[in-house]
């Protein structure tokens, strides 16, 4: 066997295969850490300046090294855990969240063949991963025992539960489009149209799986659970330090996850479209990271874009945007691509 | 082998999902233990007590909520459900064509009719 060009001795394959993706993990896992680091800096800057401010200054050049200071305080914090709470459960319930939002990484391809998992259910792998965040959230409501975390986990996961409906029905044009839930083969299947991205026949879905995205990841408007002014804090009212952190590293990881999926799935992923290329063929150039990397920073930034224009929505309207409006758009949007999709195939 | 042998097959590139698993779980509890290296432990008893705006707390927190909870957590299955169905059905289109479609026509004429008595039982009004 070969790797790299070096010949591998017979017996060693299996090591020598579980290094390089011990070494791929690394690498996606790393990279997301630092990403989600430098997301809450952009955050406080893009916020700072969209409301005439210049956000964090002070620490190192223009705020640069706020983001590691406040990463390093969390680690001195104490950790309290209330005389109240069920401990196990409490303690428990950060490294759910965490785990659930890192471990949808494992199928999401950064660049063309780079991905450390190419399984073919990639898109419902990832669907069923941030499911699997709810209970972070719900165990943290229940095991606080206290009446603002309790309210914040049981809103946080009726409302994650209700939008999941529509984000799982929204995703099913570009199914249909594509025949496939490798999230490679998505992209690539992009490629087959002259458009190049499946943002243009299906932008009632892409419209739906952002507005769940938004609600899904928590953030605003639809950050009823952690509402500051009514609930303080919501689910982890109760929490502090390190354990904290880890709700706030994976909501930021759930963002950057759900931005890589919208990227890959509507904007093509790190291709462009044809009808530029043949236009502006110097783009070639670029590797397809870059494009890759540049679409998700848009869409991070449309979070934050979002966050400092549209007010909160109140609880009933976010359960009815979800139920009477999202889900009948995805269902009407299967119907119209599936119909179409049979007369111009 | 025969690969349909149960007990032999072996899904081989699912196993990388395995190790982003346990890296995942691992980068949370080794958080959690490089903090403990390092913080304060001075708890006191009123550090210790619930959150509630510096009052002592009132009464059980886990007390009795809204119904409606429950009606979405029965919708949400009926739903979710309903959507895992139509993604076979999305993946395999082209190849059957014209039967599928009505199929699925069908499928989501039953689905609406469902939603919309849900609507007409108020489900999904939250006063």
């Amino acid at each position: 066997m070969n790797i790299f060009g070096f010949s591998v001795p017979a017996g060693y394959e299996f090591i020598i295969n579980l290094v390089i993706l011990l070494i791929k993990i690394g690498i996606v896992v790393g990279i997301t850490m630092l990403h989600v680091l430098y997301a809450t800096y952009f955050e406080r800057k893009v916020i700072g300046h969209m409301q005439i401010r210049l956000g964090p200054m002070r620490t190192g050049f223009h705020g640069f090294l706020q983001p590691v200071a406040d990463g390093l305080k969390l680690f001195f914090k104490e950790d309290i855990i209330p005389a109240q709470a069920d401990r196990t459960v409490f303690k428990i319930a950060p490294v759910i969240f965490v785990f659930a939002a890192l471990s949808s990484l494992a199928v999401v391809p950064f660049f063309d063949g780079f991905v450390i998992a190419n399984v073919n259910i990639a898109l419902l792998y990832v669907l069923a991963m941030s499911s699997l965040g709810a209970y972070g959230v719900i165990m943290a409501g229940w095991a606080s025992n206290s009446k603002y975390s309790f309210l914040g986990g049981l809103r946080s996961s009726a409302q994650v539960i209700s939008y999941e409906v529509a984000l799982g029905l929204s995703l099913v044009g570009v199914m249909l489009m594509a025949g496939s839930l490798n999230l490679s083969e998505i992209v690539s299947a992009q490629q087959q149209h002259w458009y190049g991205m499946f943002l243009f026949p299906q932008c009632i879905g892409y419209f739906v799986f952002m507005v769940s995205a938004f609600a899904e990841t928590n953030r605003t408007p639809f950050d009823l659970p952690e509402a500051e002014s009514e609930l303080v804090a919501g689910y982890f009212v109760e929490y502090s330090g390190m354990r904290f952190a880890l709700y706030y590293a994976g909501e930021y990881i759930g963002m950057i996850v759900m931005s890589s999926i919208a990227v890959l799935c509507y904007w093509g992923g790190w291709t462009l479209p044809p009808f530029l290329l043949k236009a502006l063929p110097f783009l070639a150039v670029v590797p397809g990271i870059v494009w890759f990397l540049l679409k998700v920073y848009f869409h991070i930034f449309l979070y934050y874009w979002v966050r400092a224009t549209v007010p909160r929505y109140r609880y009933d309207q976010l359960m009815g945007l979800g139920w009477k409006v999202m889900i009948p758009l995805a269902l009407a949007n299967i119907v119209v691509t599936s119909v179409v999709r049979y007369i111009v195939p | 082998m025969n690969p349909m042998t149960p007990g032999s097959y072996m899904p081989t590139e699912y196993f990388p999902v395995l190790i982003t698993m346990v890296i995942a779980s691992a980068v949370g509890f080794g958080a959690l233990f490089v903090g403990n290296l390092f913080r304060l432990k001075r708890a006191y008893r009123e550090k210790l007590m619930a959150y509630e705006s510096g009052n002592p707390p009132l009464e059980e927190p886990r007390y009795r909520f809204n119904v409606k909870f429950y009606i979405i957590a029965m919708l949400f299955v009926v739903f979710d459900v309903e959507a895992v169905f139509l993604y076979p059905w999305a993946i395999v289109y082209d190849k059957i064509g014209l039967y599928a479609l009505i199929e699925m026509l069908l499928f989501i004429v039953v689905l609406v009719v469902g939603y919309v008595y849900a609507w007409k039982k108020e489900a999904f009004v939250w006063d």
